[in-house]
């Protein structure tokens, strides 16, 4: 008997790496930890239903940012020890078979559950403000995306201390992922990870598009949006055309590894070819679907600091829309060395280039936007700034890969590596923090303090080019990604040692960040007004943070920039059109919102149980799990009450109160 | 159409008048009948991506059709006589769903249980005449580890029988809510929306008829 459990755990728990182990200590301290801490301030209550059950925007858009910046850490710490193993030849720091798996991890978690969730929260927080809505469409729903993102990243990083990590790469090519290939449950870990936070990704998606286009203010005509909710509504209908193909490609792949099927093996008839096909539909356009919204962030933000309005408007749109089109041409660039032969490969460099078209208008007009602007540049706009000849530079090593024959010789070496850096760190990452610094104080009511931001930026950006610049050399003298060790010989040692010194300073860059935001909530001081950057769209109209209902009154929008242009009547003494006049002194109404639910808790909860039966192949736990998911789905099915009216007298304290903090 | 989301857009934001503080199931106002008008239009957009869920599985079994590896074919061993019983049972089930709508406009709660159950047992029929199938094709040696070809084969159809399957427990919680609250705006958008479904998986079986039983098989 005790030999069966210790066989048992040897093969559930990693072990034998001092590293892990200390992990798995630390996670288990800090569970204790967590526990104790809730148990005895007596929060566990509060835990539950201010957040866990919450279906507010505001608060699912906070919990998202919570998470994608621990999952920031930990990929971040992934790449540490990534560039620690490659500072010297032949240096026995990682294994080969960790070496793998910390790869495979950073790519999965940086793009799936750090970029993704930073990138729904920001949507969560921002979008239903920028439209003059009370919640998304269907918050219920919006919750269980959040839960299952929740519970698909948990599952995947439990990898890391129980039964191994994947190693056959970020997007597990067959047949390495196939059983034969890695015959671990690393493998299954990654599919139902991320099977189970891709779907809560389609069901935002889904939202999204119906808040956008179904729920926006009185007068907001599509061409009055705000240019975030344009990307916004471009990525969420990227979303909805290209994780159905991830869908289908991990469950395929599962069916592979489970019930035996050829889809993608060598023998039986299967077609590994069709995987990389398949998996780069989906891939690329889910790269566009992260730096679309960032798009929409640096034009938000270049508006606001150069106080003008955003240069050509319309090209914008334009831009965004003809970029999630054209992102789903490109996918077989991606191998362009498959041999799909030169008509293939012509038509995939060409659409390539293409996109570079679009987003050249964007980079032109932004620069346009600050053309003769009054600029000032707090933290937000120095990341703008940084962020465009980043991204330029990104963009043109782009194009150079397009080129098809020449691509033969770039192909999955650190040339592609450091290009594909630039543009998801100079573009996504730099977005997002430009976009989280601009935004926090409507989240939370303070301001993140100006000069450790600097220091931090400072870090990132100098970080940035000590470590990346040096991989495009690195490339063109033959060194190819995912490559453990190195000989001395090969001569690549000094630029190695120089790009791991910038990844370090990168890692002290998020050491200021973490600083930075410790001492602005243990200096707290609240923003006066809800408009702290002086700033131009119905968000910055309403107090910081914003109520719970979010507007008292519907406002009616009738410009673009709806709320710069209102301070311009009346800084000019002009008077408001009757309508609006008239909708704004209306007497208040009751609100119209919607309950709590623990249902997207608890079914996700579910989700994660039969995912972990899948993985470990124990049908005992598998069926529980899928009950639990239909039984969920049931409940809500049969529950009438999902809503309830804010009396009016509860806004007239809440507004009092919000005011009175002026 | 601008016109159209510009009251969507007003009538959500503003509930109606009076003071009803708890909001209960199937009363009529206009803050509900929105959130049924959001639920119908996000629920065409889920039908999207099942599109081209069963797109890829379509593109997939196109490419694997001839990836036999030696094994059984399709023409082999699927017995077309029982396909086609069950694709006329499922038309027919789309067309009794229609009735259903029918009498759920005509504001009769027995005509559109009725209806629906009708077609929930042709749906279930349909369910066991796939079932049998998949149960004769394992007999004679065609598994989803056979080949590539059955592989696509049995993915494709199933994940179609599993939506259908969906659909059935689906229907059943919605006869059970529609026996307890009769017709209101609630479940007649319930009702509206498995409808969309159910017609949608008639469509997508005929191409599945199409591709992978008529130009596979005969």
């Amino acid at each position: 008997m005790w030999d069966k459990i210790k066989e048992f755990s040897s093969e559930f728990f990693v072990t034998g790496d001092p590293l892990i182990l200390g992990a798995q200590v630390s996670i288990g301290l800090t569970l204790v930890a967590v526990v104790l801490v809730l148990t005895y301030f007596k929060k566990w209550r509060w835990l539950w239903s201010e957040w866990l059950t919450s279906v507010d925007h505001k608060r699912i858009g906070i919990m998202y940012i919570i998470c994608s910046i621990l999952m920031l850490f930990r990929g971040g710490v992934d790449a540490l020890l990534m560039r620690t193993q490659l500072a010297a030849p032949e240096l026995e720091f990682l294994t080969a078979e960790h070496y793998n798996q910390i790869f495979t991890t950073h790519g999965v978690i940086m793009i799936l559950f750090m970029a993704m969730p930073l990138m729904f929260g920001l949507f969560n927080i921002v979008v239903p403000l920028q439209i003059g809505a009370r919640d998304v469409a269907f918050p219920f729903l919006n919750s269980l995306s959040f839960w299952m993102f929740f519970f698909g990243a948990m599952l995947f990083n439990l990898s890391f201390v129980i039964g191994g990590s994947p190693d056959a790469g970020w997007l597990a090519y067959p047949p390495l992922s196939e059983l034969s290939g890695s015959p671990g449950v690393g493998q299954d870990f990654y599919i139902w990870g991320i099977q189970i936070s891709g779907m809560g990704s389609l069901a935002t998606g889904i939202n999204f598009i119906v808040t956008i286009l179904k729920m926006r203010a009185p007068g907001m005509k599509l061409m009055k949006m705000p240019m975030f909710t344009w990307s916004v509504l471009s990525s969420s209908l990227t979303i909805i055309l290209a994780f159905p193909i991830l869908t289908v490609t991990l469950f395929l792949l599962f069916l592979d590894r489970y019930a035996g099927a050829h889809f993608f093996t060598l023998d039986g008839g299967g077609n590994p070819m069709m995987y990389i096909n398949l998996i780069w539909m989906w891939g690329h356009p889910e790269v566009y679907i992260v730096v679309l919204p960032a798009f929409g962030i640096f034009s938000e933000i270049v508006s606001t600091f150069s106080k003008k309005r955003l240069f050509g408007y319309s090209s914008m749109v334009y831009a965004l829309m003809s970029i999630s089109i054209v992102s789903f041409f490109t996918w077989a660039h991606h191998f362009f060395t498959m041999g799909s032969g030169a008509n293939v490969n012509a038509f995939f460099a060409v659409s390539t280039m293409i996109i570079a078209i679009p987003t050249g208008v964007k980079v032109f007009n932004w620069l346009f936007t600050m053309f003769r602007g009054k600029l000032s540049f707090p933290t937000p706009m120095m990341w703008t700034i940084a962020f465009i000849p980043c991204f330029v530079i990104g963009g043109m090593t782009g194009v150079m890969l397009s080129v098809a024959p020449a691509d033969f010789q770039y192909h999955n070496s650190y040339f592609l590596i450091a290009h594909f850096h630039q543009t998801l760190i100079g573009g996504v990452v730099f977005g997002f923090f430009a976009g989280l610094y601009y935004w926090w104080p409507k989240m939370f009511g303070f301001k993140l303090h100006e000069g450790l931001g600097k220091w931090a930026f400072w870090f990132w950006n100098i970080g940035f080019y000590v470590c990346f610049m040096p991989q495009y050399a690195l490339g063109f003298m033959g060194m190819t990604r995912r490559f453990n060790e190195y000989n001395f010989d090969m001569g690549w040692q000094p630029l190695n040692v120089v790009s791991t010194v910038g990844a370090f300073l990168m890692g002290i860059a998020f050491l200021f960040q973490v600083w930075q935001i410790a001492h602005s909530i243990r200096f707290y001081k609240k923003e006066p007004t809800g408009d702290t950057w002086n700033g131009r769209s119905l968000e910055w109209s309403i107090p910081s943070p914003a109520p719970m209902y979010n507007f008292a009154r519907t406002p009616i929008v009738t410009s673009r920039d709806d709320w710069w242009e209102k301070k311009e009547r009346r800084r000019k003494g002009e008077p408001e059109l009757p309508h609006v006049a008239k909708a704004e002194q209306a007497p208040l109404e009751p609100i119209h919102m919607p309950r709590n639910s623990g249902v997207p808790f608890v079914m996700s909860f579910f989700w994660f149980i039969a995912g972990f039966g899948f993985v470990w192949d124990w049908t005992w736990m598998v069926i529980p799990g899928l009950i639990g998911v239909i039984v969920c789905m049931l409940v809500r099915s049969f529950t009438y009450n999902t809503d309830y009216y804010v009396p009016v007298d509860e806004i007239e304290r809440t507004e009092a109160a919000a005011r009175g903090a002026h | 159409m601008a016109q159209k989301k510009h009251k969507v857009a007003v009538a959500h934001g503003s509930p109606a008048a009076g003071g009803h503080h708890e909001h209960h199931g199937g009363h009529h106002d206009h803050g509900h009948h929105d959130q049924e008008e959001l639920k119908t239009f996000g629920f065409w957009l889920f039908l999207i991506t099942d599109v081209i869920l069963f797109g890829t599985l379509f593109a997939t079994f196109a490419v694997l059709r001839l990836n036999v590896a030696g094994g059984p074919t399709g023409g082999d061993l699927i017995e077309l006589p029982g396909i086609i019983a069950s694709t006329f049972i499922l038309l027919t089930s789309s067309f009794t769903s229609g009735l259903a709508l029918l009498s759920m406009n005509k504001g009769n709660k027995n005509g559109l249980i009725g209806w629906l159950i009708v077609t929930a047992l042709l749906g279930a029929s349909f369910i066991y005449l796939e079932a049998t199938e998949f149960i004769h094709l394992v007999n004679e040696g065609a598994n989803i580890g056979t080949s590539a070809y059955w592989s696509a084969f049995f993915t494709l159809v199933g994940t179609h029988g599993l939506h259908v399957s969906v659909g059935l427990v689906w229907m059943i919680a919605l006869i059970i809510q529609l026996s307890k609250r009769g017709i209101t705006p609630v479940t007649k958008r319930k009702v509206n929306i498995i409808s969309l479904y159910w017609h949608f998986l008639d469509v997508v079986w005929i191409f599945v008829f199409t591709i992978v039983y008529l130009m596979g098989v005969m």
